[in-house]
């Protein structure tokens, strides 16, 4: 027997079920990044001194990939408009932005990352540095999780669009929702470790 | 496989329903009640290992600096040289006892076995709402399980500070804590899936007429107690991801500035806080509490409701008072903090809040017990098990009161004292819950019921044996015995007067091992020779009693799926034929 | 029919690409305020203000929590109401400890 509302939604929730199930799951996530800031917090407030973020990192690259970052989230929005408006190239064309986007994101990073190994700053090297690449290696890892199911829903996954449309419309709103989410951790990383 | 291949030519298996290999139906199933069995047969294996594990420091504590008998050899010259325990694997048993017990043995047993088999049965559901979600929370959960036994193996041994490995001790133990770690991630995530595909389940899979305040007792605990992982949890991992950074990157989250270790000052920055990670570790762990002990009053409020024969006394006020429950246990945290430094204004208002958090537990407890008042209670063997529950969770509840008192905190924090009540909660609370769970639900997994003579003798030394064991600990803590002694106190004058009960205690939890010869006995043997029984044998109203006996191990429960018409526990309705309603009968049978 | 889905369909991305307008508007102010080096407390109350409009506007219009259904809503009410709590940690731990 099939599982039921895997499509359609639930006349009385008005919902299908991996959109209940992702937003449950982001809920989640919310309380795990809530509690990695609120250790943040905690740390920094008792913390004889603590450095402004501009001293020890780079803001116009974090500026860049904050840029970056709210670009993929209109084109993964826009890939979703783009199958709902029963436009699979289009839709091909956005989700392909949303994945480049994303490496650059990661590529970006990767070039901070380096260029604070080089002047010795480890995480090791001091509870602000600690924090910083624990929170954003965090969400670097939600970012390639992210990029490991957009491509599969570019690739492989998008044979469904041909069996079953509709589901796969389902997919990639779900997909986007986490995607969102990850652009709006960022959101908040973004000042809270630069900036400030 | 080898079925459909004779004279199969051109036949092409379009059914839905067609068989699967043996892989796919048993291991890697994606059928709720193949996961539920597997789950519980991995969580029943995992509580004896933990509870061999507490046998093993009985001993220790009983006899302090005596070979283990028997099999004190084959611990090796690392953890028992001449058999005799070290105090570095009395800690790892400790540790690992905590663990394994909470994590591996009673959440999985609770969560994943009843309520994967048993929720989406009367919710009248085919299957959960993610097939493929489930299966890999459980092989998580096997992952994580796995993982943790490994750390045994590791250079100087398992995790061996404590369940709750505070910082900065966690922080430069052995590898093995490393381990403990990776295992617990593992854990977490897998209570996280499921906690998304229960919460989804039963919202979204409910049959056509089951309103929620319709939903049987069970499926309402099952329904808190995910939100509960769901929301308490990930604090946890974010903490075991910063503990991680402190073993492995050599930051310093939790560390403090100028640490000095058996005389060597640490190389470590320091700046970082240790009482963070109890802030974290607590913020789950409370609410753990209650996603221990609320799967358990659902699965007692099932039995008492059958074995009454009459509704739910309070149904409503139940449910009301486990949402409330829910809630409030994400503010009461740091009432397992009272010694830390905290002044009395912020301790006054996490004890304001832990009086509060007992209003509805004791409302839950009070509506089962008067649900017995006036019943003709049928005392089967899950019933037995089902209204010992009663007491010994009242005496663990009780007790906690003073804890949660700062001043009488104060003196009995950290001591057997604490033992004794959280045991009192867990071992013949929950467990007694889980047990009769298992002879409550058995003849629908197996088609069979367990043996009644076994079953209470089974029950009866248990109940005996396990008050044997905790008891004694309330009279050794009120005397202000530590606990994690190695030698049980011995070394300290107050102690001197109570320690003659660790014999007595000790050779209780052995008998309480022996107790359980009987239930293993039972279980195998009534799963070949029970007697046969009817698919709805005890006369319940549920759904999970409409579906056939032992469903069938592929997706779909019932055909057709089945609709409600009434709520969960409509025994002896007056002017009825019998003396219950079942949920999905639509007209009332004269 | 499919006309007027492909009609709403169209709004939104109108909304879209205002949304991400403002987002990048909000980014150029949250970054120009940083270099005045305000004194910190002033910062911390501008920048999460506005990372919590910003946030918002993501979670408002891209993951249409605006129009979402009242399951969702409630259990996000849920989710923030615990996350306060979670800021409130820190509070509870520096608050009276007499440090």
């Amino acid at each position: 027997m099939e599982i039921p509302y895997t499509v359609e939604p639930r006349p009385d929730t008005g919902l299908y079920n991996a959109k209940l199930g992702i937003w449950l799951f982001l809920a989640s996530e919310v309380m795990l990044f809530g509690a990695l800031f609120s250790s943040y917090v905690l740390l920094r407030v008792g913390a004889t001194t603590w450095p402004h973020g501009y001293e020890h990192l780079n803001i116009p690259l974090a500026t860049v990939n904050t840029v970056v970052l709210i670009t993929s989230s209109v084109t993964m929005v826009m890939s979703w408009a783009s199958l709902a408006m029963k436009n699979i190239r289009r839709y091909r064309l956005y989700m392909g932005a949303t994945i480049a986007l994303a490496c650059v994101f990661l590529v970006i990073k990767g070039f901070e990352y380096a260029a604070k190994f080089e002047h010795g700053l480890y995480p090791s090297a001091s509870t602000f540095m600690a924090i910083y690449f624990t929170l954003t290696g965090l969400h670097g890892l939600h970012i390639v999780g992210g990029v490991i199911v957009n491509s599969y829903l570019l690739g492989p996954g998008s044979r469904m669009w041909k069996t079953d449309p509709a589901r796969f419309t389902n997919r990639v709103e779900v997909a986007g929702l986490y995607w969102h989410f990850v652009d709006l951790v960022w959101i908040f990383l973004f000042p809270v470790l630069y900036l400030l | 496989m080898s079925e459909a291949a004779p004279g199969a030519h051109g036949v092409v298996h379009t059914d839905q329903h067609a068989p699967q290999g043996f892989w796919r139906t048993y291991v890697f199933s994606q059928d709720h009640k193949t996961i539920g069995i597997q789950y519980a047969i991995t969580a029943l294996l995992f509580l004896l290992f933990g509870f061999t594990l507490m046998m093993i420091m009985r001993w220790q504590l009983a006899y302090p600096g005596q070979a283990i008998p028997f099999i004190g050899k084959l611990f090796g010259d690392s953890r028992a040289p001449e058999g005799i325990m070290l105090p570095e694997f009395y800690n790892q048993l400790g540790a690992m006892h905590g663990t394994i017990m909470v994590f591996l043995g009673v959440v999985p047993l609770a969560v994943g076995a009843f309520g994967n088999y048993v929720m989406p049965l009367q919710i009248g559901a085919p299957d959960m709402a993610f097939p493929k979600l489930n299966m890999m929370s459980y092989w998580i959960y096997f992952v994580g399980g796995v993982t943790m036994l490994s750390s045994f193996l590791m250079p100087g041994g398992a995790a061996a500070s404590g369940w709750t490995s505070y910082a900065p001790l966690s922080v430069i133990a052995t590898v093995g804590q490393t381990v403990w770690l990776f295992g617990m991630i593992c854990l977490i995530t897998s209570s996280l899936l499921g906690s998304v595909n229960f919460i989804t389940t039963i919202f979204q899979l409910r049959a056509k007429g089951l309103s929620f305040m319709r939903l049987p007792f069970f499926v309402w605990a099952q329904l808190v107690t995910s939100f509960l992982l769901l929301l308490a949890f990930p604090p946890l991992e974010a903490a075991g991801v910063l503990q991680l950074m402190d073993r492995l990157a050599g930051t310093s989250f939790f560390m403090p500035s100028g640490l000095v270790v058996s005389g060597q000052a640490l190389a470590n920055t320091g700046g970082g806080n240790p009482l963070l990670w109890q802030h974290l570790f607590w913020f789950l762990a409370h609410p753990e509490v209650y996603v221990l002990i609320l799967p358990a009053m659902g699965i007692v409020a099932e039995i008492i409701a059958n074995n009454t024969r009459k509704p739910l006394w309070g149904y409503r006020s139940m449910v009301y008072a486990t949402i409330f429950l829910g809630f409030m246990s994400f503010v009461v945290w740091a009432h397992h903090m009272f010694l830390t430094g905290m002044g009395t204004v912020i301790s006054s208002f996490f004890q304001a809040t832990t009086m509060i958090i007992s209003i509805p537990s004791i409302i839950i407890l009070t509506a089962l017990f008067l649900s017995l008042w006036g019943g003709s209670i049928r005392f089967t063997t899950p019933m037995l098990f089902a209204l010992a529950f009663l007491p010994m969770f009242g005496i663990g509840g009780l007790t906690g009161l003073p804890l949660g008192l700062a001043p009488a905190d104060i003196h009995l924090h950290d001591t057997y004292y604490v033992i004794g009540h959280f045991h009192y909660v867990v071992a013949p609370g929950t467990l007694f819950a889980l047990f009769a769970g298992l002879y409550y639900w058995f003849p629908k997994v197996t088609g069979r019921k367990m043996n009644d003579t076994l079953g209470k003798i089974h029950f009866w030394l248990s109940f005996a044996f396990i008050n044997g064991v905790f008891m004694p600990m309330f009279i050794q803590g009120l005397a202000g015995v530590s606990r994690r002694l190695y030698d049980g106190g011995a070394m300290y004058s107050h102690a001197q007067g109570v320690m003659h009960l660790n014999v007595f205690m000790s050779v209780c939890a052995w008998c309480l091992g022996l107790a359980q010869i009987p239930f293993i006995v039972n279980f195998f043997w009534s799963i070949r020779k029970g007697k046969k029984v009817s698919d709805n044998y005890w006369d319940a109203t549920t759904l999970d009693w409409a579906a056939t006996t032992s469903p069938p191990m592929a997706h779909g429960n019932f055909s057709p799926l089945p609709e409600v018409y009434r709520g969960p526990y409509e025994y002896s309705v007056p002017g009825n034929g019998r003396d219950f309603l079942p949920q999905n009968t639509q007209a009332e049978v004269h | 029919m499919e006309t007027a889905v492909d009609e709403s369909i169209r709004k939104h991305v109108r909304v879209y690409v205002t949304v991400f307008i403002a987002l990048m508007a909000l980014t150029l102010i949250t970054v120009t305020l940083s270099t005045l080096h305000l004194a910190t407390p002033v910062a911390i109350v501008v920048a999460l203000c506005i990372a919590g409009i910003k946030a918002s506007l993501v979670a408002a219009y891209f993951m249409h929590l605006i129009s979402e259904k009242k399951v969702i809503v409630a259990a996000l009410t849920l989710t923030v109401v615990l996350f306060l709590v979670l800021m409130v940690l820190p509070v509870s731990h520096f608050a009276d400890r007499g440090l």
